[in-house]
């Protein structure tokens, strides 16, 4: 199995792909800067399963979180966060 | 292909807000239609069917009930229960192997929240069938947006220091929140401890029921 | 252009706490899809590639069961597994 690319706290940016058709990463999160939370596993990737390929070799997938103030505009000071599982092809390193 | 439909009344008495007159009847024949070419065709059986039901209306939230009384009564279950879902909810004979069934332990700090904003994904092995409001437009539009006004309306207040993390639900991972135990329940035992836990608290809309 | 599935943060109303119980027919559709999937017929990815391109008119007039219906329709089609004919045909006979 290849090598995770991020470990847990570090910061990553959403890529904004330009993928037509089945993916998994909402258009809410596009550009946004969160950190790693943990390696979820190694999945297939659904993009390519959704047209009846094996989505292999199997794509890490990591929990991201962010703070909801980086997401929404206006959404406030508070700690509040969100937390979604994003593949590794669509996350790139931050600015710290 | 087209559906063809015309307005029926609702046939099941069941009240879809928002939707009016619901057309069943076209739906349903549909439905049967398929199911008997794909029975002719050798890809089901009527018996599958109807064990895979008796399957489904088994799976009640009572299953994560129990896994949260476990590990509230029991810290080494709650660690292996953060450490691997899928192997704590074996234990207690609940089978999640078809996903990577994960754990979100809420402390007087940390409330989370979940949803799957992109369909439906709900942790039903351990949770059985999602409320009909949680696979609507509302829940997954606001969830992630306004989750404290979402909570505001089921009846939930945080406080501002506490941090309300909405996990949503987009790959293969399913979660249960495990909700705080409630104050006054320390001399109840796992069986009673397991009726104070409501499948909203394990979805993270509600908080745990405290003891009467 | 945001897709139409992908609902994160759009504007809605409140959330209605719709709790009715799946009727017979939507539990069968339930089914269905799990026996259809562990028949390998299709997996879960396709569902939801194929829920997400029904046309927008389909998506916002029909019910979540009768969504999954028409998609569980059109992946069967597309296999080759049932034809659109058949299924009319079916549909006229049993009256």
């Amino acid at each position: 199995m290849a090598k995770p690319a991020f470990k847990p706290g570090t910061a990553v940016r959403v890529r904004d792909l330009p993928v037509k058709g089945h993916m998994r990463t909402p258009g809410y999160i596009r550009g946004r800067r969160g950190r790693i939370e943990v390696l979820q596993g190694f999945f297939p990737n659904p993009e390519q399963l959704a047209y009846g390929a094996k989505g292999l070799p199997p794509v890490p997938l990591y929990l991201v979180r962010f703070p909801q103030s980086e997401i929404w505009p206006g959404y406030g000071s508070t700690g509040d966060s969100l937390a979604l599982d994003i593949f590794e092809h669509w996350l790139e390193p931050a600015e710290t | 292909m087209t559906h063809d439909h015309h307005h029926d009344d609702d046939a099941h008495g069941h009240v879809h807000p928002g939707k009016g007159d619901h057309p069943t009847h076209a739906w349903e024949r549909r439905e049967a239609a398929i199911r008997s070419l794909l029975i002719e065709k050798g890809l089901v059986t009527a018996e599958e069917i109807r064990r895979k039901i008796e399957e489904w209306e088994q799976k009640t939230p009572a299953d994560g009930a129990r896994i949260v009384a476990r590990a509230w009564s029991d810290p080494a279950y709650e660690a292996r229960l953060l450490a691997d879902a899928n192997a704590a909810a074996l234990e207690l004979g609940i089978d999640s192997s078809a996903v990577k069934l994960v754990a979100l332990k809420n402390t007087p700090r940390l409330h989370h929240l979940v949803v799957c904003t992109l369909c439906s994904c709900y942790p039903r092995t351990v949770l059985g069938l999602p409320p009909a409001w949680y696979k609507a437009k509302a829940y997954r539009s606001r969830a992630v947006s306004e989750p404290r006004r979402v909570l505001a309306e089921f009846g939930t207040v945080l406080p501002p220091e506490v941090e309300l993390r909405v996990v949503d639900s987009t790959a293969d991972c399913r979660y249960l929140v495990l909700p705080l135990r409630p104050a006054g329940s320390e001399s109840l035992d796992e069986a009673a401890l397991a009726t104070l836990v409501t499948r909203d608290s394990m979805i993270g809309v509600a908080l745990a029921t405290a003891p009467a | 252009m945001r897709a139409m599935h992908d609902l994160g943060g759009q504007p809605a109303g409140p959330v209605e706490r719709d709790e009715h119980d799946p009727s017979h027919a939507e539990r069968r559709v339930d089914a269905l899809m799990a026996l259809l999937r562990a028949r390998g017929l299709f997996n879960v990815d396709e569902m939801r590639r194929t829920i997400e391109s029904l046309p927008p008119e389909i998506y916002e007039r029909h019910d979540y069961y009768e969504r999954w219906l028409y998609t569980i329709e059109r992946l069967l089609i597309e296999k080759g597994v049932l034809t659109a004919r058949e299924i009319e045909d079916r549909l006229a006979a049993d009256g």
